[in-house]
């Protein structure tokens, strides 16, 4: 067992961990913050993206110890401080962008990343964006509408609500 | 205008929140006190007889609390089968074991032969690596029509053969069909295959189980679409424990379609090991697991042909199917090739004459039972397919001649066994060809060309039964359940309802529409109503979800419910207003006496249900209804969709440019979920036609069993949607007129992705009439190199 520290959401955390211990694990089971999801074994649905360092990261690909001493951002942080929605879920509930729910706290967490750097996507943009994060309910029409809408871009004119 | 609220208001979805904010709770985000961690040992050979098990290296490893094999299930039920499939000679299916860990072979890779339960997950896998299995190898059964042979290696020693049913629907008499199609002016023959896929919702499978000494009670938390299915079957056939003392609990479910309707073996395990451990259990499928232990879907190889007549009416249409059932009767599996899909062969279509035929099959693969669409999908995709070919044949418009043989009547009694009490074929087709710009075709086709690229249009209608069923006619066919379903309505005494359902909500947002419905009926605000779903303990019984029956026949259990309700709130407000019961209306939450300004408040009236001082004496105090519905007839959704790929010559790479579905939901409650739905079914057809597929090789190792390996459609790969559901003929046999929609774009998009590529194909000068799904770019190119 090691020791690892971490900022999660702007709060210092600790906990000892085994070597082979995921970041997503001590997430979820040591820190039972049970909003960052694991999909698959292969670092492909990316369910379980959070933020290191400002960075989207698959967490079910990184050990528990590289996080050791980073700041991690969850999907639990992603509200504004009132609690209420910000503009990347608000976004989601009103373009119907997630049904399940499961793979949605990667998206949003990767949406936050994506428009860190390019504030205003074309859809083409967002697509390849998320060729990382699979969704098997919506056919991605709602997520791609939702975050164009989420950057600030007209979608009332994408076929059909 | 759009609504704002109630029946017809696309209401933001209000289970949105806590998905959004990392507050769902889901199977796998429950732990309960003291859980030991259960890891199964599966077989990574698909057909062998097992000589041994050794577990004593094992058992005295760090942690390990207990170790199951085969043995310790000897005495306990095997899983069972929901739907007794009768033969065309009468006989009934075969049905062999399937024990919750191997027993004398193992069937298919990943056919669990012992579960490690330990402390920790990793103890319990580091134990099984030191399981000590000798198997003898067996050749693996994988290919179907070889399986049929007499003296076939037997997936099942006990078994006859590797036949399950070689089952009939339609025209009997061989003599008349034969013919139909000697007469016939001209006859299309199409041979193909319909993929395997796996279902692959984004949430792996999970189980965790509890027992109470004290009490003497279970409970089982799952990843289910429909807990009290769970529970009967696992209680009455499996471990033989009484109902009353097991509770299931499906809490919020990452999505299911279909592949989280059946009992699984881990589920009564880790049930089974919570009492004989005395310790909660707890299993997490990894998604290389779920590859090897989630039921799959699909997987038929068929011939088919369609005789017309001189006039290119369809005068006759037959069908031999071979249908894969992997090794072992999934729930569900022996409905799926049979009154899931030969009932669907007549479509669309008003040929007179039918004849299905259906051989099932064991093979050493995981077993195949429903996914989304679950029989309809490959009655679609043949029947589609073959009337594409017939018009490429004879040289008409693929629209025309639909349209032509479009059943335009109703009721309609097919040749194959159902009843369409409604619907508009040729009003919906009329909707996609205005939805879909299909007169600018010519035009984006010379845009394409003059890229480089081979532009395709593909055409695509489909008709679906949903709504399972009239419970007495699905017993006659076999079903070993009644497919009716349950809602209680509770009135608190402020006017705030519960509504508890019988159908669960995994994606298709019950939480929102459901309280659309009852607001309506009441006049009160959505925000009064809250669902309750996926809790034994909490609903009074449920069939759960699948089929697109959730709205059609549990929400008509709803509207059975609250309409006793009013009628009992009525009694009381009545009395309140000291009128007669026949003059009270109920309008905007207010019960008024015809013609005067009397009135009272709902809220009023329910404080009195439960505060009954000035009250009528023969009615009861309180205010809680429950309704069971059994639906008249299915419900027979429709529609008509096109398809525009480009072919890039040089790769033979298809991608879709443009999607149109123009559907016949009947009455619609909430726009913005039913549009969300079709949006969802039509990746997943896309993905079956484009992309996915679910690979053996000859000695039955999986060969896709990762999202390595097995092409998940990713957003890249798909487009805009365009969908129109303004063509709508209401149900007429349900209270809100509604017909299902969840699957709908899962069966109705392949076939118009693969007539979109075959008509590229062929307007790039090369004639090809059939292309397998999934067209992978490799298959493209070598039909056009060919």
């Amino acid at each position: 067992m090691t020791q690892v520290s971490m900022t999660v959401n702007g709060k210092p955390v600790s906990g000892d961990v085994e070597g082979r211990t995921l970041l997503s694990g001590f997430l979820r089971e040591h820190l039972s913050m049970t909003g960052t999801h694991v999909g698959c074994d292969t670092a492909q649905c990316g369910a379980c993206v959070v933020h290191v360092n400002g960075e989207a990261i698959k967490s079910c690909n990184m050990l528990a110890m590289e996080a050791d001493g980073a700041d991690i951002g969850t999907i639990e942080g992603q509200a504004n401080a009132d609690g209420s929605l910000n503009v990347i879920q608000q976004a989601f509930q009103d373009h119907h962008g997630l049904q399940c729910g499961f793979c949605t706290p990667g998206m949003v967490m990767s949406t936050a990343a994506l428009l860190k750097d390019n504030p205003r996507p074309t859809e083409a943009e967002i697509r390849k964006y998320l060729e990382g994060n699979l969704c098997r309910c919506t056919g991605y029409h709602n997520i791609v509408k939702a975050i164009m809408a989420a950057s600030g871009q007209d979608v009332s004119q994408i076929a059909a609500e | 205008m759009p609504k704002d609220s109630g029946i017809g208001a696309s209401s933001k979805r209000r289970e949105d929140v806590r998905f959004l904010t990392g507050a769902g709770n889901y199977t796998d985000d429950i732990n309960v006190r003291g859980q030991a961690y259960v890891h199964f040992l599966r077989s990574d050979i698909a057909h062998g007889r097992i000589k041994s098990v050794d577990t004593s290296a094992a058992e005295g490893m760090p942690g390990v609390v207990k170790i199951f094999t085969g043995k310790d299930f000897e005495g306990v039920g095997g899983i069972p089968c929901g739907w007794e499939v009768t033969d065309k000679h009468g006989a009934p299916m075969q049905e062999p074991p399937h024990p919750i860990l191997a027993q004398g072979k193992v069937r298919h890779v990943g056919d669990p032969i012992a579960a490690v339960v330990a402390d920790s997950l990793e103890q319990a896998r580091d134990a099984a690596e030191a399981i000590d299995v000798d198997i003898e190898v067996l050749p693996a059964v994988m290919n179907m029509k070889a399986a049929a042979q007499d003296g076939a290696t037997l997936v099942h020693d006990d078994l006859k053969n590797n036949i399950c049913y070689d089952w009939q629907l339609g025209e009997a008499d061989d003599a008349k069909v034969n013919e139909v199609f000697a007469n016939a002016a001209h006859v299309t023959t199409l041979d193909l295959v319909n993929n395997r896929l796996v279902a692959n919702p984004m949430e792996p499978r999970v189980a965790v189980a509890e027992y109470s000494r004290g009490t003497e009670d279970y409970t089982l938390y799952t990843t289910s679409q429909n807990p009290h299915v769970i529970r009967l079957l696992m209680c009455a056939f499996v471990l033989g424990l009484p109902e009353h003392k097991v509770r299931v609990v499906a809490p919020d479910v990452g999505g299911g379609f279909g592949t989280k309707i059946f009992h699984y073996a881990e589920e009564a395990f880790c049930t089974f090991a919570a009492k004989a451990c005395n310790r909660p259990v707890k299993w997490s499928s990894s998604r290389s697991e779920a590859f090897m232990s989630d039921a799959h879907g699909r997987d038929h190889v068929s011939t088919i042909e369609l005789a017309l007549d001189a006039d290119n009416n369809f005068v006759g249409l037959r069908t031999n199917t071979y249908a894969n059932l992997g090794a072992y009767l999934s729930t569900f599996s022996s409905s799926v090739p049979t009154w899931l899909h030969g009932t669907l062969m007549a479509g669309n279509y008003k040929t007179p004459v039918i004849q299905v035929n259906v051989k099932a099959m064991f093979t050493n693969t995981v077993p195949v039972d429903a996914y989304r669409g679950a029989g309809r999908p490959e009655a679609t995709y043949q029947l589609e397919r073959v009337v594409d070919k017939a018009a490429r044949e004879l040289g008409v418009d693929p629209i025309a001649l639909r349209r032509q043989n479009f059943i335009t009547q109703f009721p309609y009694d097919t040749p194959v066994a159902l009843t369409y009490d409604t619907g508009d074929y040729n009003g919906t087709m009329d909707k996609l060809e205005a939805a879909a710009d299909l007169a600018g075709f010519a035009a984006r086709r010379a845009e394409s060309e003059a890229k480089g690229k081979l532009r395709g249009l593909g055409i695509n209608c489909y008709i679906e039964a949903c709504g399972i069923a009239p419970s007495n006619i699905v017993g006659m066919l076999g079903a070993r359940a009644g497919l009716y379903d349950a809602a209680t309505v509770r009135v608190n005494a402020t006017g705030s309802i519960s509504v508890m359902v019988g159908a669960h909500s995994h994606g298709q947002g019950h939480e929102t529409a459901f309280p659309q419905v009852v607001a309506d009926m009441i006049g009160i605000d959505e925000s009064m109503i809250e669902i309750v779903h996926g809790d034994t303990s909490k609903i009074p019984f449920g069939m759960g979800t699948y089929g697109s029956r959730s709205l059609a026949v549990c929400g008509s259990a709803m509207v059975k419910a609250t309409e006793k309700v009013i009628e009992k709130a009525k009694k009381i407000a009545a009395h309140l207003l000291e009128a007669s019961e026949a003059d009270i209306e109920l309008k905007d939450g207010q019960f008024s006496v015809a013609g005067t300004d009397k009135s009272v408040a709902w809220g009023d009236v329910t404080l009195t249900a439960y505060v009954p001082h000035n009250y009528p004496l023969e009615v009861e105090p309180g205010l809680e209804e429950t309704a069971f519905y059994d639906p008249a007839n299915f419900t027979f959704p429709s529609g008509a969709y096109a398809c525009e790929v480009e072919i890039d010559p040089e790769t033979g790479q298809v991608s879709v440019e443009k999607f149109t579905a123009a559907d016949d939901f009947g009455n619609i409650i909430n726009p913005m979920i039913v549009d969300g739905q079709v949006h969802g079914g039509i990746g997943q057809g896309i993905g079956q036609a484009l992309l996915e597929n679910c690979a053996y090789d000859e000695n039955g190792q999986l060969l896709s069993a990762s999202f390595m390996d097995y092409a998940m459609p990713r957003a890249d790969d798909l487009p805009f949607y365009a969908v129109d559901h303004s063509s709508q003929t209401p149900c007429t046999h349900n209270p809100l007129g509604v017909k299902g929609c969840g699957e709908a774009g899962a069966i109705g998009s392949p076939p118009a992705v693969v007539h979109a590529v075959l008509d590229a194909m062929n307007s790039g000068g090369k004639a090809v009439d059939q292309i397998d799904m999934p067209v992978s770019p490799s298959r493209v190119w070598a039909a056009m190199n060919g």
